[in-house]
């Protein structure tokens, strides 16, 4: 056979992110960047002083008659419906009418001269509120009789009651995990540039262009074909702007149409954080019963979050952690409740994982209670109750086919030294000292596809024009995880031509309509497919042309790399496409895609909501200042799945990526809200994410070149988002064991999330009795 | 309030503006300069997006009043490479993928280029220490690391070659 020269930007190659050039030169536009019209205006938010209460009186007329102030919009200004909820709750709305119910929440905005003027005017409102009692924390809400925001879920499979009581030990006992602010580098952002009649169009870092659309039609009163929402790229997204940014859009457009100019939003960090949803924090009710091998028989957990004033995603989100509260492991028998809480907080949201690590690590905490216990190593303990042939029914009735995860961990195992280096790690703390060291290794496995079955379908439009370029249009949005890159290598391996022969373009609701935010992972999965059906409409067009002009079968007509083989004969792409449109060949289609064989009850808890699953394993290695609390994570090994990947380098991206926020979410990053309900960690300047000095000192991380999806994904690939996220939990498991260390290691030291160093001391005084 | 006459020199370039004395360098750059390379990601001095180059030192330009910059000489990224002449960092951060959704990327990119500048052969703790002023969400910040690393050893390489 001959061997081609192959295209540039193949699939599977480590090809750079398609926007590395502009990046590194500064050239790349977000929406900040995007030039200003002349007379744009600028708006600011003004917040409310008080977590829950009457809004009795709001006299801004020292804010309209500031300098520089246009005017001001309230819930009064509003055209539609006052309600942004993205799931139809009707309890989220723009500006509130008569109650406030966080501190914080938004209730009017200025429209400036500029950005500066509006800022200063939005101070000088005069807010009257009538306060009624708030509940702040989960406790507080539970004592208060608070309800939920969205139907809870119950997953239930066999008998818990007989099952845990049968067992020969059992534990109860609680786990508390925070929550987590996005903090994307790039804030929350909305241009809004008025049109003709009832048109508006709005430039916005938004994973959901079609929700944008949709809420500013609805808040507006237009039909969507009259909302147009363009978005070129992120900076950073992680679930915090896939409904974060309605509220934005929904005043800049407002305010557009309200004035007839251009109109930008632009929060400041302190307001993007206040004001803006984040990670769900969580208390975890559990109960295990095992068997004096360490095999689970019955597990029997609540997980309860905070999930603000309204239910925004609360409830996929709780439902997703409950999908996860088995993690790797199957129980014999099981019940996992959620209860979605309100709260008088900000409304929390979906952020990388949407719940799936805060019940996945609740299972990592059930292994370690049980490894403590019964004095075994935990990896012995995930071992044993590790889903497997004949054990592979999840809570929620899908059968596990894919079993992988044995290997995987058997692999990293083996690379990480971890049966030598744990025996070290002993050994060093059997000799005493102040340092302590603790490792583990632990398994994530993580469901892939929205919960919300209509979710999974995609659209996408490819055009060939007559000079042989192809432009690449497709729902996801790009922010930061190479989906352009991705979808881009899919076009150019499918037409095989080089792949700068691809013009990747801006996600706009005016080429492919109807889409599904950019999130769940499942970004590749999607658009990937849905532009390959565009590619393959397009070549079958091809071929019948090619095979017709040249008299030759259409099973003779082949795509080499840059052109195309039609019988023996080679014709540059460029030519044939040339030759087609003269011959009058439709050179463009719209593709779509949905994922097959998903589907799910939420009323019987059953079905089989996720397509597939993608697996990892890390192991960690951390040493503890037992006098301070203070700590380093020394090493890090991760081995993770990605199946056959699509692009290796940009995977490996997202694998240490997810693993470092992962990490920031378990160990410095504490949202914390005082008394009033204020959040005062709510700057970079008190809320830590982790720097370049606190990543691992050793950190080695590969992608399982065996893997290989079973499904027929794009490629044979795996989604590569949210998994390795998870692989963070590792961390803390070897934080617990250091601390375990001060007490032979008798005790689960039940060490909850984040490990601040202040709560690593405090344990460690819990367990040496100092507390 | 009255605008001051600011003179300045960035990349290279004299540039003449009017700004309020106290407003902020970033602003200046941004939204009276068009100098959108920089970003703006806290405008409190912690994030290190808008890192810039003054006076042979890494600033944060929203920390930086205007008054405070008369006369100075700047350079952001825009002043390190172009797309046709690309820096050595600029390279290697492509190259070695220190990049996802790039908005921290102009900043560390024009901190690293002082960081290799003040040490041409750091260790690679000395450039996770030395780059701990800007904060990335999306990388982990290894390729980062791993960037700047490759770019020092090539300007090293290139240089011993010359000598
Ligand atoms: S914007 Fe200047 S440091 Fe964040
Ligand atoms: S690449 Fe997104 S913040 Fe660094």
């Amino acid at each position: 056979m001959k061997t081609d020269v192959g295209i540039t930007g193949a699939v599977h190659g480590h090809v750079a992110h398609d926007s590395a050039e502009k990046h590194v030169t500064g050239r790349a536009d977000y929406t900040d960047d995007i030039p200003e019209p002349v007379g744009t205006l600028h708006g600011y938010l003004g917040l409310a002083p008080c977590a829950h209460g009457r809004l009795t009186g709001l006299d801004l007329s020292a804010v309209v008659a500031a300098p520089g102030v246009v005017g001001v919009l309230t819930a009064a200004d509003i055209p539609g419906l006052n309600d942004i909820s993205p799931t139809g709750c009707r309890d989220e709305p723009v500006f509130p009418e008569a109650l406030v119910e966080f501190h914080g929440q938004p209730i009017f905005a200025v429209i400036a001269e500029t950005r500066d003027a509006a800022r200063r005017a939005a101070e000088l409102a005069r807010v009257e509120i009538e306060p009624l009692p708030a509940a702040i924390g989960i406790e507080a809400a539970l004592a208060a009789g608070y309800p939920d925001v969205t139907a809870p879920l119950v997953l239930e499979r066999g008998d818990v009651g007989p099952a845990l009581a049968a067992a020969t030990h059992r534990i109860r006992a609680r786990m508390t995990v925070g929550g987590q602010d996005h903090m994307y580098l790039e804030g929350q952002i909305a241009f809004a540039i008025p049109g003709e009649d009832d048109e508006v169009t709005v430039h916005a870092s938004t994973q959901h262009p079609t929700e944008v659309q949709q809420m500013v039609a609805q808040v507006l009163g237009v039909p969507a074909n009259a909302v147009v929402v363009n978005v070129r790229r992120m900076g950073g997204g992680f679930g915090g702007k896939e409904t974060q940014m309605n509220l934005f859009c929904v005043v800049a457009a407002l305010a557009a149409k309200r004035w007839n100019q251009a109109v930008k939003i632009r929060p400041d960090r302190d307001q993007d954080m206040i004001a803006t949803g984040k990670r769900h924090d969580v208390v975890v009710d559990y109960e295990v019963g095992f068997g004096a091998d360490g095999v689970i028989h019955a597990v029997d957990a609540t997980v309860t979050a905070r999930c603000g004033f309204s239910a925004d995603l609360s409830g996929p989100v709780t439902d997703r952690a409950l999908f996860h509260a088995d993690n790797a492991y199957f129980y014999q028998a099981v019940r996992l409740r959620s209860r979605p809480l309100k709260t008088n907080t900000v409304s929390n949201t979906a952020f990388r994982g949407f719940g799936g690590p805060q019940g996945m690590i609740a299972a990592e905490r059930m292994i370690e209670e049980i490894a403590c216990a019964l004095g075994r190593d935990p990896l012995e303990i995930r071992r044993a109750n590790f889903y497997r042939e004949g054990r592979d029914l999840t809570p929620y009735h899908q059968r596990v086919e894919d079993n992988i995860v044995g290997r995987l961990v058997d692999e990293l195992e083996a690379s990480a030294d971890y049966a030598a280096r744990r025996a070290a790690v002993l050994e060093h703390n059997a000799r005493g000292g102040i340092i302590a060291k603790g490792i583990a290794l632990t398994p994530v496995k993580f469901g892939i596809s929205f919960t919300a079955t209509h979710y999974n379908q995609a659209g996408a439009l490819v055009h060939v024009y007559k000079d042989g370029s192809i432009h690449l249009n497709h729902g996801g949005t790009e922010m930061g995880q190479g989906l352009n890159t991705k979808v881009a290598q899919v076009v150019a391996d499918a037409f095989q031509v080089d792949i700068e022969r691809v013009r990747i373009t801006k996600t706009t609701t005016e080429k492919v309509p109807n889409t599904s935010a950019t999130a769940a992972s499942s970004g590749s999965d999607l658009n990937g497919m849905a532009a390959l059906d565009a590619c393959e409409q397009i070549k079958a067009r091809l071929v019948a042309f090619a095979a017709e002009s040249r008299g030759v079968a259409p099973e003779d007509v082949r795509f080499a790399p840059n052109e195309v083989r039609i019988g023996a004969e080679p014709v540059p792409f460029d030519r044939l496409v040339h030759e087609a449109y003269m011959a009058r060949v439709h050179l463009s289609a719209a593709g779509f895609y949905k994922t097959p064989k998903i589907h799910w009850d939420r009323a019987t808890g059953r079905g089989h909501p996720f397509y597939y699953f993608a697996y990892g394993a890390a192991c960690s290695e951390v040493s503890v200042d037992t006098l301070t609390g203070e700590y380093r994570v020394d090493r890090v090994d991760i081995l993770h799945d990605v199946g056959r990947s699509l692009n290796p380098a940009l995977d490996l991206g997202q694998v240490e990526g997810g693993f470092v926020q992962g990490m920031g979410w378990l160990t410095t990053e504490e949202l914390w809200w005082d008394e009033e309900g204020r959040l005062r960690t709510h700057a970079p300047s008190t809320y830590k994410i982790p720097l370049a000095s606190d990543i691992p000192r050793i950190f080695n991380v590969r992608l399982a070149d065996w893997s290989e999806n079973r499904e027929m994904t794009i490629k044979r690939s795996k989604a590569v988002g949210e998994p390795p996220f998870m692989l963070a939990i590792s961390v803390l498991e070897a934080l617990s064991m250091a601390v375990a260390s001060v007490a032979d290691y008798r005790e689960c030291p039940r060490l909850d999330a984040p490990a601040t160093p202040e709560r690593v001391l405090m344990a460690i005084a819990r367990l040496t009795g100092e507390a | 309030m009255t605008k001051m006459h600011l003179t300045l020199t960035v990349n290279g370039e004299a540039v003449e503006t009017l700004a309020e004395p106290r407003e902020l360098l970033i602003h200046v750059l941004r939204e009276r300069l068009g100098i959108t390379g920089p970003h703006i990601g806290c405008e409190t001095s912690h994030c290190g997006a808008c890192t810039v180059d003054m006076d042979g030192k890494s600033v944060k330009a929203c920390t930086i009043f205007a008054a405070q910059a008369q006369g100075a000489e700047i350079t952001t990224i825009e002043g390190i490479g172009t797309p046709d002449s690309l820096h050595v960092l600029q390279e290697m951060f492509r190259e070695h993928h220190g990049l996802q959704c790039g908005f921290c990327t102009p900043g560390m990119i024009t901190r690293a280029w002082r960081l290799l500048k003040e040490n041409p052969t750091p260790s690679e703790e000395e450039v996770r220490f030395g780059m701990a002023g800007n904060l990335c969400r999306c990388t982990g910040y290894q390729n980062i690391v791993k960037s700047v690393l490759a770019a020092a050893n090539e300007l090293n390489t290139v240089k011993e070659a010359a000598e």
